[in-house]
């Protein structure tokens, strides 16, 4: 049986690994378009700040640890599928012939189109390639202009910071990450950045941009304010990486659409990742998350489907996000937002920078959003999938939020006893 | 393969009084700290009854799988999940994919920490003075 797996991100080599474990005697290649190891773009941001190497973005750190399991990495660019004749035409114009298909060929970073973003200098950050670019332009004092505050944007205004340079962040929502706070927290992140010294603008639009004398460009807003800068990043946005599948007759949305199995609409072929809409826990719907926990897990779901059939169905993955704005740390789960008919329960202490928002429908936590918690933090997901029925603790947590984790263990422990009783 | 050896906390033995916190601490950050403990005790109905709590070494390894870093691997002699802080980055991806919460983010070191059975030799159990912690073969 030979499993092709088009691409070499966390999704891909996860899937790999499983497949490779479920059936050692599978052949198993991916097909990597860029020129370097497997790689986790989730680990960018700490090369950026110079914490570790190139190679420490490595989603394996052993050189022949691919090898060592039996898994081929052929550095090649998938250019179309052929389903009937179950091929990959790879760019070179050669091929590859598959038993079973795992796309996984990840998003890509748009830019907004407007004047002057295609000049040099102005940058996504999304590759390892970029970050090269991104080290050499922003130096200590350097000006710079970061398009976008959303959750991609945020984190890398953390290594931006980091690396001493003279910060304007541009964001069009009225908040920052957007995605994942609502207008209290999201504006208390946003206190906390000024009060680092970097400047937010938000509801702001970047109108243009124009290449100015010397070396510097000119960024200018939607108010008319004109901002120099000698790099400007883009991280307005990203697109899963679905051209090249055009014409093969794989049915196409926001992603690859993928049903519980992570199968595509063609037999054979399946999806995983930033690349896939897959089944999001909390609302059923199909959705292209974009965050590692989620590639991880779909990689998972489709080498058991690719190895055992379509068997085990995949219950959907929970959304969750966790950033670090300058020190100051976020996390969102699941139904942050709320749910119709449901309840909250608010923390707010904006002195401290320190916020809980946990979301309920009846009993059960459904979405839970913090600011400056470190500590136990994964309970959050814990309920949240588990839909564990909080009883009486639900009200003690409307009363306080932060005994979540005591809330936590008073049910695990419950469940304890009932199991050995 | 033999059973390993695990953590067997027994709650109902447990007085809340924290030595297990402050051993944690001193063999792992070198300070009497229950702050940076990796192991829990949590108080209920106002200390009538108290619940220590830490990482079970559970076999899904959520925060292992989701690691893109590899920075978290099996000790295949104990069974630990054990953090590399070499390779950690500290991104927390893993914290909050834990679904029990036994692996935090150390503000002191910028990595995370997890219970990793001091290597075979857990303080926690040693100092427990009503056998709560205990380190030995579940039943
Ligand atoms: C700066 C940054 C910070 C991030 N931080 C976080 C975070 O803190 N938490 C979080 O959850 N997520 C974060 N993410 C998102 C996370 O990195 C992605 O969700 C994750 O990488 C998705 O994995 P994937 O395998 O689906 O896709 P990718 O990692 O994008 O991998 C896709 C792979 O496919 C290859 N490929 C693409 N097209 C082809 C082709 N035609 N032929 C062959 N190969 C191809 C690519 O080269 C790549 O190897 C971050 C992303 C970035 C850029
Ligand atoms: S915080 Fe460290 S151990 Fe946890 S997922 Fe990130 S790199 Fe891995």
């Amino acid at each position: 049986m030979h499993h092709v797996i088009i691409g070499a991100g966390p999704a891909a080599v996860s899937a790999a690994e499983h497949i490779k474990k479920l059936d050692a005697r599978s052949e198993v290649t991916m097909l990597a378009a860029e020129d370097v190891p497997p790689y986790s773009r989730m680990a960018i941001p700490y090369y950026l700040v110079g914490n570790i190497k190139q190679e420490g973005t490595y989603l394996r750190k052993n050189a022949d640890h691919f090898e060592k399991l039996g898994i081929t990495v052929k550095h090649a660019r998938a250019s179309a599928i052929n389903p009937q004749a179950k091929s990959v035409a790879l760019s070179g114009g050669d091929s590859i012939g598959y038993d079973k298909l795992l796309v996984a060929t990840g998003a890509t970073a748009t830019k907004p189109p407007i004047p002057g973003i295609d000049l040099e200098g102005v940058y996504n950050c999304w590759s390892l390639a970029d970050a090269h670019k991104i080290i050499e332009k922003a130096t200590p004092g350097s000006d710079v202009v970061l398009m976008g505050a959303g959750f991609i944007g945020c984190i890398i205004l953390e290594s931006l910071a980091a690396r001493k340079v003279n910060l304007t962040v541009i964001e069009m929502e009225n908040r920052m990450v957007s995605r994942m706070t609502n207008r209290t927290m999201g504006t208390m992140i946003k206190d906390w950045c000024v009060d680092k010294g970097i400047k937010v603008l938000t509801s702001t639009k970047v109108d243009r941009i124009d290449a100015g004398d010397g070396q510097a460009f000119a960024v200018t807003t939607n108010t008319g304010d004109k901002i120099p800068a000698d790099l400007v990043i883009c991280a307005t946005g990203v697109r899963s990486n679905t051209a090249f599948l055009d014409g093969s007759g794989i049915n196409i949305d926001m992603g690859v659409v993928v049903d519980d199995y992570m199968q595509t609409s063609v037999d054979d072929i399946y999806a995983a990742g930033d690349v896939a809409q897959g089944k999001d826990f909390s609302t059923g719907d199909y959705y292209v998350q974009a965050i590692q926990p989620t590639a991880v897990e779909h990689g998972k779901v489709a080498a058991q489907s690719m190895v055992y059939g379509n068997v085990q169905a995949n219950p959907g993955n929970v959304n969750m996000n966790v950033l670090d704005t300058v020190g100051l740390i976020s996390t969102s789960f699941g139904m942050w937002m709320g749910v119709d008919g449901g309840e909250e329960s608010e923390l707010v202490d904006k002195d401290n920078y320190r916020y809980l928002n946990l979301q309920f429908k009846d009993d059960v936590l459904v979405g839970a959003s913090s600011l400056g918690m470190t500590q136990h933090v994964g309970v959050m997901r814990g309920l949240i999938q588990t839909k564990a029925p909080l009883g009486e603790w639900k009200d003690k947590l409307m009363e306080n939020p932060t005994r979540l984790s005591e809330a936590y263990l008073a049910g695990a422990q419950a469940q304890h006893q009932n199991n050995t009783a | 393969m033999t059973t390993p050896k695990t953590l067997i906390l027994d709650a109902d033995k447990c007085t809340s009084c924290l030595q297990c916190e402050m051993a944690c601490s001193l063999e792992h950050e070198g300070l009497f700290s229950p702050a940076f403990s990796r192991i829990k005790v949590f108080e209920f109905e106002h200390g009538k009854r108290s619940i220590p709590y830490t990482c079970t070494q559970c076999e899904e390894a959520w925060c292992m799988q989701v690691c893109p870093t590899k920075a978290i691997s099996v000790n295949s002699e104990l069974g630990t999940k054990v953090v590399d802080e070499s390779l950690c980055v500290g991104c927390k991806v893993c914290t909050m994919a834990c679904p029990y919460g036994t692996i935090n983010y150390n503000t002191r070191s910028g990595k995370v920490t997890k219970c990793d059975l001091c290597g075979g030799d857990p303080k926690c159990a040693e100092v427990c003075p009503t056998d709560a912690i205990t380190y030995g073969v579940a039943t």
